[in-house]
């Protein structure tokens, strides 16, 4: 579904991808893990085009997203859950999933896409006329993703949504990731919290330093002594 | 560079011996007056310190001098005094608060516009004293043929007034140049982009801040009693509000506001393209009377798009880049 | 003394009348800095010009007043949307300052403009309104109409602003400008709308004044600083601290010019104005 081939990327003068490649299939959930500062944001970021690139090639089911404007990547099917989740904290629960379906084409499919988020996560409806603003950490992810999921997506971008939360509350929040998989989205994930990502994606790939260091499969990954050793501290 | 400064000066200084006539003449004076008052307002200006006030200095110098004059006889060098003294006030009663609450930018722009603005109302409204929006006009002493009274600060002669305000003009170019160069520059360059990081190291940056404001007001004000002197007529419009304020901002721009000579450029840029036009267009020009406001406007607005360091700042950069010995 | 009292309540009167039509001047204005973080210096001149197209269509074309006040608030819609595509655009990324002189050029380009075209005669639409007695009170009737009209516009933009989706787009962008794009709002598009909105609000206040006043090429000056002091005594973006802040400031320009003069009036409401600075510098609602 999504194809990333030998993507560069950074800010000014500050480049933090090099080169990296990677692939997610059509209902496939995978993980970009990896240390602060690996350049995993930037990863997202050049896919949504809020960066532009300076090498490689984007490509959603087959079509470049070169020529795409960021605010039309959305209609390729493409939702991106912002790192620090960046609602906004002025709008109400119900005005932020409002602006999920702002293109013109997800309008009509309000009521029916505000149902199914209520569906998944009934605090939001309990929250629905509170400002963001006022939200706990989890209920913020929850109202970021359901603001993502109101376009429609076929590909769901999830960045760091563990960041700043409670180790239960980071618990909760990856088994909604999980249930989101299971409603036959196409997710892709960037996580610091390799431990508990590996337990929720199948696949995974490891970046280091603006490059990919090693990918397999959840289990290969969470089996292989590297990562034991550099990051599960095992 | 010395010398050509120089050789400019002698030959500026000779102006009235031209034999011009005497419209050029006011025209040189003209630009020599709003050079000075330009740059006046950049001594502030260029620190960021983006006053939309500076009418109400300029209000303040020219009426407290004609209105002593007028009312109660006193001459217009303790009225003079006495304006620059209630200028510096203003200043310390606007500034202080300002920078102790660190009001900047958009807000201090137009908090500032609201003291300009406050200045020409309560001139407006003590009609009975000063005429209201009619103007008001220094009574004469030069009946019964005097050619100038010292005293009254009126000259009939323009070349007095020429060297007068060229002496003026070159004044406050030493105080740009003295505050520019003095210890507390690299102070104020730190204030205009960092604030806290001046703290930081221990620059009074509300002291600073506020000195540098007393003297802009206080050669604003000057400029106000030479212009009330030298016009023998002033009304509300033109030496307060938000018109005459914005005007000073814009030639500064338009000259360059980080260079000594930049808001000079600016005023003679501004007052020659109004003449321009005027020569131009000629019998046209009566009937279109706003044109030059026009093009004025027009050109505002592409410099600050295009040309941000203003003629002179351009200028000097282009000549910098071909040679650095150029400078 | 009960004379006094009566002139008193209808100066008070007056100030809330005054008041709705100040609310409306200032909403526009802080809807684009809320949203852009430009301050629109020429913003009263906008007006001008809409009182000036109204003048024109009406007076000079023959065009009835209504369709030649609809056009007004058109052509000014329009001039806000140019405005912000030639000027504002190329220095979005500038420094602020040059961003609140470029807008002041424009005031004078503006300013001329209406000059060359119609002179500096005073002009007036030739309405006459008969005025509303109340009691020993009077009201004008324009001023009334201006009431009525600005706090229905106030409530059209607010609906506007919560119900549709570009209106809560434009909300949304001044809180997190970068993230709009993901979103699938383009916010070039929406600085462009919330650009002509604003113009349109310019333009609906020209309809109004052009009722109470006459037209003369530096009328903008008359009531363009009061405006941003009310915008920035509302705290600048906040649209319901400037709301706030017209009545207040309506109110000492009708009970102060009442009590003394009215250049007394605005003089109370500036040094008002100044002494809130520094008080609190963000504006009585502002938020940090």
């Amino acid at each position: 579904m999504l194809s990333i081939s030998n993507v560069s990327a950074g800010y000014g003068s500050f480049r933090a991808l090099f080169g990296v490649s990677l692939e997610v299939k059509a209902g496939e959930s995978v993980a970009v893990i990896g240390p602060n500062g690996a350049g995993k944001t930037t990863l997202l970021r050049a896919i949504s085009k809020l960066i532009d690139l300076t090498g490689g090639e984007v490509t959603m089911e087959g079509r470049s997203l070169r020529q795409v404007a960021p605010h039309k990547v959305i209609a390729t099917g493409i939702a991106h859950v912002p790192e620090n989740r960046r609602l906004f904290p002025r709008l109400t629960v119900e005005e932020n999933l409002k602006m999920g379906s702002f293109p013109v084409s997800s309008r009509t499919r309000f009521p029916e896409k505000r149902k199914f988020v209520f569906d998944l996560f009934p605090r939001l409806e309990e929250r629905r006329n509170q400002l963001a603003g006022t939200l706990s950490g989890g209920e913020q992810q929850m109202c970021a993703i359901g603001r993502a999921l109101m376009s429609g997506p076929k590909l769901l971008l999830l960045d760091e949504p563990s960041a700043g939360l409670a180790p239960v509350v980071v618990q909760s929040i990856m088994q909604m990731v999980k249930r989101i998989c299971a409603e036959g989205y196409t997710v892709l994930i960037v996580e610091q919290n390799i431990r508990q990502v590996l337990k929720v994606v199948d696949r995974a790939y490891l970046l280091e330093t603006g490059r990919i260091k090693s990918s397999g499969t959840a289990a290969e990954l969470l089996a292989s002594a590297e990562i034991r050793k550099a990051y599960l501290g095992i | 560079m010395k010398i050509l400064l120089l050789a400019l000066l002698a030959l500026l200084a000779g102006t009235p011996f031209y034999g011009l006539g005497n419209y050029p003449l006011h025209l040189v004076i003209m630009c020599l007056l709003w050079g000075y008052v330009y740059t006046s307002w950049s001594i502030m200006g260029r620190l960021g310190l983006v006053s939309f006030g500076h009418g109400a200095f300029l209000g303040i110098g020219a009426y407290s001098v004609v209105m002593l004059w007028n009312h109660f006889g006193v001459s217009p060098w303790i009225g003079a005094i006495a304006g620059v003294i209630v200028s510096a006030l203003v200043a310390v009663i606007i500034g202080l608060p300002c920078f102790r609450f660190k009001i900047v930018g958009h807000y201090f722009a137009l908090v500032t516009l609201a003291l300009s603005e406050v200045t020409r109302l309560i001139i407006v409204a003590l009609r009975d004293q000063t005429g209201g929006s009619l103007g008001a006009t220094p009574n004469t002493a030069l009946a019964q043929g005097n050619a100038w009274s010292l005293g009254a600060l009126q000259f009939s002669d323009k070349v007095v007034w020429f060297y007068a305000i060229l002496v003026v003009w070159l004044a406050g170019l030493w105080v740009w140049a003295k505050v520019d160069r003095g210890m507390t520059r690299l102070a104020l360059e730190a204030i205009s982009h960092e604030e806290e990081a001046a703290a930081s190291i221990g620059i009074n940056v509300t002291r600073s801040k506020l000195f540098v404001t007393l003297i802009s007001a206080v050669m604003t004000s000057l400029g106000g009693v030479l212009y009330a002197q030298y016009q023998l007529y002033i009304n509300p419009e033109t030496v307060s509000g938000i018109g005459i304020s914005l005007q000073m901002v814009f030639g500064v721009i338009a000259g360059g506001m980080y260079v000594m000579l930049g808001p000079t450029v600016g005023a003679v840029f501004t007052l020659l393209l109004a003449e321009g036009l005027r020569l131009a267009l000629g019998d046209a020009f009566k009937q279109f009377p706003a044109l030059d406001l026009a093009v004025y406007g027009l050109m505002l607005v592409l410099f600050i798009i295009y040309l941000p360091k203003g003629i002179l700042g351009t200028a000097l950069e282009a000549l910098n880049k071909r040679g650095p010995a150029a400078r | 003394m009960e004379v006094f009292d009566i002139f008193l309540l209808e100066a008070v009167l007056n100030g809330i009348l005054l008041g709705g039509l100040l609310a409306l001047l200032s909403l526009g204005l802080n809807l684009i800095f809320g949203v852009i973080d430009v301050v629109w210096i020429c913003y009263a001149e906008m007006i001008m010009i809409g009182m000036y197209a109204v003048y024109a269509l009406h007076v000079q074309q023959g065009w009835p007043l209504l369709a030649a006040m609809a056009a007004g608030i058109a052509i000014v819609a329009l001039l806000g949307a140019l405005m912000h595509q030639f000027i504002i655009r190329p220095v979005l990324s500038a420094e602020p300052i040059n961003q609140l002189l470029v807008t002041g050029g424009v005031l004078f380009f503006l300013q001329a403009a209406a000059t060359l075209a119609f002179g500096i005669e005073f002009k007036n639409l030739g309405v006459k309104l008969p005025p509303v007695a109340i009691g020993e009170m009077s009201f004008s009737m324009p001023r009334i109409i201006a009431f009525v009209v600005a706090v229905a516009g106030v409530a059209a933009t607010y609906l506007f602003l919560t119900r549709t989706y570009i209106g809560t787009a434009i909300r949304a962008i001044s809180q997190d400008r970068e993230i709009m794009p993901l979103v699938g709002v383009n916010p070039g598009r929406i600085f462009v709308v919330t650009s002509a909105l604003g113009g349109s609000l310019a333009g609906l206040s020209a309809c109004l004044l052009v009722l109470q006043y006459d037209i003369h090429p530096a009328i903008g000056l008359s009531f363009g600083p009061i405006t941003f002091l009310i915008c920035v005594l509302g705290g600048l973006g906040n649209m319901l601290g400037g709301l706030i802040a017209a009545f207040i400031f309506a109110q000492f320009i009708s009970v102060g010019g009442f009590v003394l003069a009215i250049e007394w009036g605005y003089v109370i409401a500036f040094v008002f104005f100044i002494a809130v600075m520094f008080w609190r510098p963000q504006g009585i609602l502002g938020g940090k």
